[in-house]
């Protein structure tokens, strides 16, 4: 199976470890992996920050560069979100405003066969043990777009639960938003920052060292606070971990 | 909307004030964490919530289209019952009509149900400006009428007080109001509900005019349903001889059978109760000689706004709400911000999603309503008739920093741009380049590596807000992209 893998934005420029885990977990499991390089943004920054007309030429761009794989898949439940749920509203809002459907036909390429990464390795290729092994005590925050907007569900627990040496322990409040929101972390600091510290002192609560989520956009927020306090936890995107193996083991 | 809001900050500085204020930021948790679990259980109790949420959404859309229908209808009924119906375009008619109607009985005391509606238009200053006194009878509503304050939420408005306060606010402010607070008042729950029990009975058994909202609106029977849990509703409903009800024209279901969902889903969202306590229903008047309920009735049909907000295809669907408030009891924003910082009688997502709908988005507080959230979705999970709040949030966004189209009293016209969203727009579309060029996004990239060991650790301009409560990542050495050309996918290098 040959899958493209889509990376989003913010991974790419920022957190390259989580691509370089995705490759090399996919790899692992025999799915070869291409990296499109004229993938950009998906646009869900403008999107949601009230710019849908500039939002439309990304998601033209993001269905051309991706239409022809078999599955794309994503290391963002947010930017997977943005795809499967918004393109096609995006697609409709146009037809309705009598730009024609063209937009609509566009997206409907990509929009069935775009997966957040734990969802295409439990529904596709229908594993729950990817052959990790991560020794340490971990905490897991499902983010409100992988959880309420693509509904993944226990799947990333799962996946988690079967890597060997892993101790998952119990967030409290795990289904509040961390308080990032894109640009609203920016237009309501303080509201943001004081949802970010509560997101923070649970995790602290649980005695992990780590606290893994399956978006790194949500970790940056997280992890930004957690630095500031001085809590000694880190945030691990969830592909590192299911990367990680007793041969190679990431930190 | 209510002129008490008139000149409240954008909600990022009204937040800002709540966020510091611990008593506040405990008494919110305690309450919304309270309710939020209760409901959940209640919910999980039905095995068909999901139809139910599903047929109440759909009863509203299929009502909201053909809402000119249904109220003609309603009127029809509430007239043949021996009702009166007055239509209010916006707040100052309708504040003119009751404060008329209330007059001709020469009464200057009239007594309340707690209701949305007249608390968006202002309804209790403007009466007293007429020298007509509005006494608030639910608890909650009272609380907050005797502290000199507003309410900050739909169902609790009194929710960001605790105990000790409602004590001392009884002890100080009953007397001048009516019956005084007993001595040596303690701040145990029952003891304060007494005393505002022995407050208010005085006042129901005097009244002559009874004020009240309404929940739902049967077109078919000109009936009208308030659903409460304390009493005081029925006994305003029943005891004065002149009941005047506002009511939103967005509250009309068609037929009778239409509240089984209502009166299914509501509770069991707002007070995580299976039932409501109380669930009143009176249908024009009744005989003197025979049975409890107003002699003469009137209802005014408020629309504010409304039917603006009805014209909008995306923002309508807000006019579903049945003003449960399980999306304020949700929503972290909220829970960190409380209620005043909405500036508006509608706070939490409703309330970000209706009040820059029903009055526009030129003031500061109305812009800033928009991006009061961040877009969580937890809201939209627990409103039990399906209102996208993340869409009509978005979609109003959009009308924040682009303009277009809007409906304003019933006239079409074009929106410009808010101001203050220049720079923004100006970073949006320069990032809109970039993004649709591979090539310039790469080298932006490279730009930023390259440049990693000069960035500072806390931003300039509308960054610094982020920097100033969180560190900045570490910017890495090499793009993804970078790598994955070097070492050809990851095949060339260990
Ligand atoms: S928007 Fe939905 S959840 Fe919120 S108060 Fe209205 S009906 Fe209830």
């Amino acid at each position: 199976m040959r899958v493209a893998l889509f990376l989003t934005c913010v991974n790419d420029t920022l957190y390259p470890d989580t691509g370089r885990a995705m490759v090399k977990l996919l790899t692992r499991l025999g799915v070869e992996v291409d990296f499109p390089m004229a993938q950009t943004c998906c646009g869900q920054a403008h999107y949601n920050t009230g710019y849908r007309h500039e939002a439309e030429p990304l998601a033209r761009h993001f269905s051309d560069v991706f239409g022809e794989y078999e599955a794309i898949v994503t290391p963002s439940g947010s930017c997977g979100a943005m795809v499967r749920e918004l393109y096609p509203r995006m697609g409709e809002r146009a037809r309705a405003e009598g730009r024609g459907g063209s937009l609509a036909t566009a997206v409907a390429s990509v929009v069935p066969k775009t997966y957040e990464l734990t969802e295409f390795l439990v529904d596709v290729l229908d594993v729950t043990d990817v052959g990790a092994y991560y020794p340490h005590r971990v905490t897991y925050h499902p983010t409100c777009h992988g959880l309420r907007g693509l509904g993944l569900g226990d799947r990333p627990r799962r996946l988690l639960e079967a890597v060997r040496g892993l101790e998952l322990a119990e967030l409290p409040g795990a289904e509040e938003c961390c308080g990032f929101g894109g640009t609203f972390a920016l237009k309501n600091p303080d509201v943001s920052a004081a949802m970010g510290t509560d997101k923070v002192r649970n995790a602290e609560s649980t005695g992990a060292e780590v606290l893994c989520a399956a978006d790194n956009s949500c970790l940056m927020h997280i992890g930004g606070t957690m630095a500031r306090l001085r809590t000694g936890m880190r945030p691990v995107h969830i592909a590192e971990i299911l990367a990680s193996t007793e041969e190679e083991p990431a930190s | 909307m209510s002129g008490t809001f008139v000149g409240m900050p954008a909600f990022p500085a009204a937040a800002h004030e709540a966020v510091r204020n611990p008593t506040l930021r405990g008494n919110l948790r305690h309450a919304t964490h309270t309710i939020r679990a209760k409901r959940a259980k209640a919910v999980a109790e039905l095995a068909d919530w999901a139809e139910l949420r599903e047929a109440g959404r759909r009863i509203k859309d299929h009502t909201l289209r053909h809402l000119d229908r249904y109220l003609v209808q309603l009127e029809e009924a509430v007239t043949a019952a021996g009702g009166t119906v007055h239509w209010a375009a916006d707040a100052d008619e309708a504040n003119r009509i009751v404060a008329g109607l209330v007059k001709a009985t020469g009464e200057t005391e009239v007594v309340k149900v707690k209701s949305m509606a007249t608390q968006e238009i202002g309804l209790n200053e403007a009466l007293l400006e007429e020298g007509i006194h509005a006494y608030e009878t639910d608890l909650a509503e009272l609380i907050v009428q005797l502290g000199d304050d507003r309410p900050s939420h739909i169902l609790v408005p009194a929710i960001h007080r605790n105990r000790g306060e409602i004590r001392e606010i009884f002890t100080r402010e009953m007397r001048e109001w009516g019956r005084p607070a007993p001595e040596g008042l303690t701040d145990t729950p029952a003891e304060l509900a007494e005393a505002a029990r022995l407050h208010l009975r005085e006042k129901f058994l005097r009244a002559k005019v009874g004020i009240s909202g309404a929940n739902f609106m049967v077109a078919e029977t000109g009936t009208l349903v308030v659903v409460e849990s304390e009493g005081n509703g029925r006994m305003c409903l029943t005891l004065p001889e002149t009941l005047i009800s506002v009511v939103g024209i967005e509250k009309v279901v068609p037929t009778w059978r239409d509240l089984e969902v209502f009166l299914q889903t509501l509770p069991r969202s707002s007070t995580a109760e299976r039932m409501n306590p109380y669930t009143s229903m009176w249908t024009g008047t009744t005989d003197a000689e025979t049975a409890d309920g107003p002699r003469v009735f009137h209802l005014v049909l408020l629309d504010n706004g409304r039917t603006d907000t009805l014209a909008d295809d995306v923002g309508r669907q807000a006019l579903r709400c049945i003003r449960c408030s399980a999306c304020l009891n949700v929503c972290p924003v909220y829970e960190r911000a409380g209620g005043h910082a909405y500036g508006s009688v509608y706070p939490g997502p409703i309330g970000a999603i209706l009040s820059p709908q029903l009055r526009g988005t030129a003031s500061e507080i109305d812009a800033s309503l928009p991006y009061a959230s961040s877009l969580c979705g937890a809201c939209y999970e627990v409103c039990p008739v399906a209102i996208d709040i993340p869409e009509v949030l978005v979609h109003l966004r959009e009308r924040v920093v682009q303009g277009g189209p809007v409906t304003r009293e019933g006239n079409k016209a074009v929106l410009k741009p808010a101001k203050g969203h220049a720079a923004e727009r100006a970073a949006m579309r320069a990032a809109l380049w970039a993004l649709t060029r591979p090539g310039a996004l790469r080298t932006g990239q490279r730009l930023v590596s390259r440049t990693r060991r000069f960035h500072p650790r806390t931003l300039p301009g509308p960054g610094r807000a982020w920097s100033d409560s969180r560190d900045l990542p570490p910017v890495p050495a090499e793009p993804f992209r970078d790598w994955w050309r070097r070492t050809n996918g990851g095949r060339d290098t260990k």
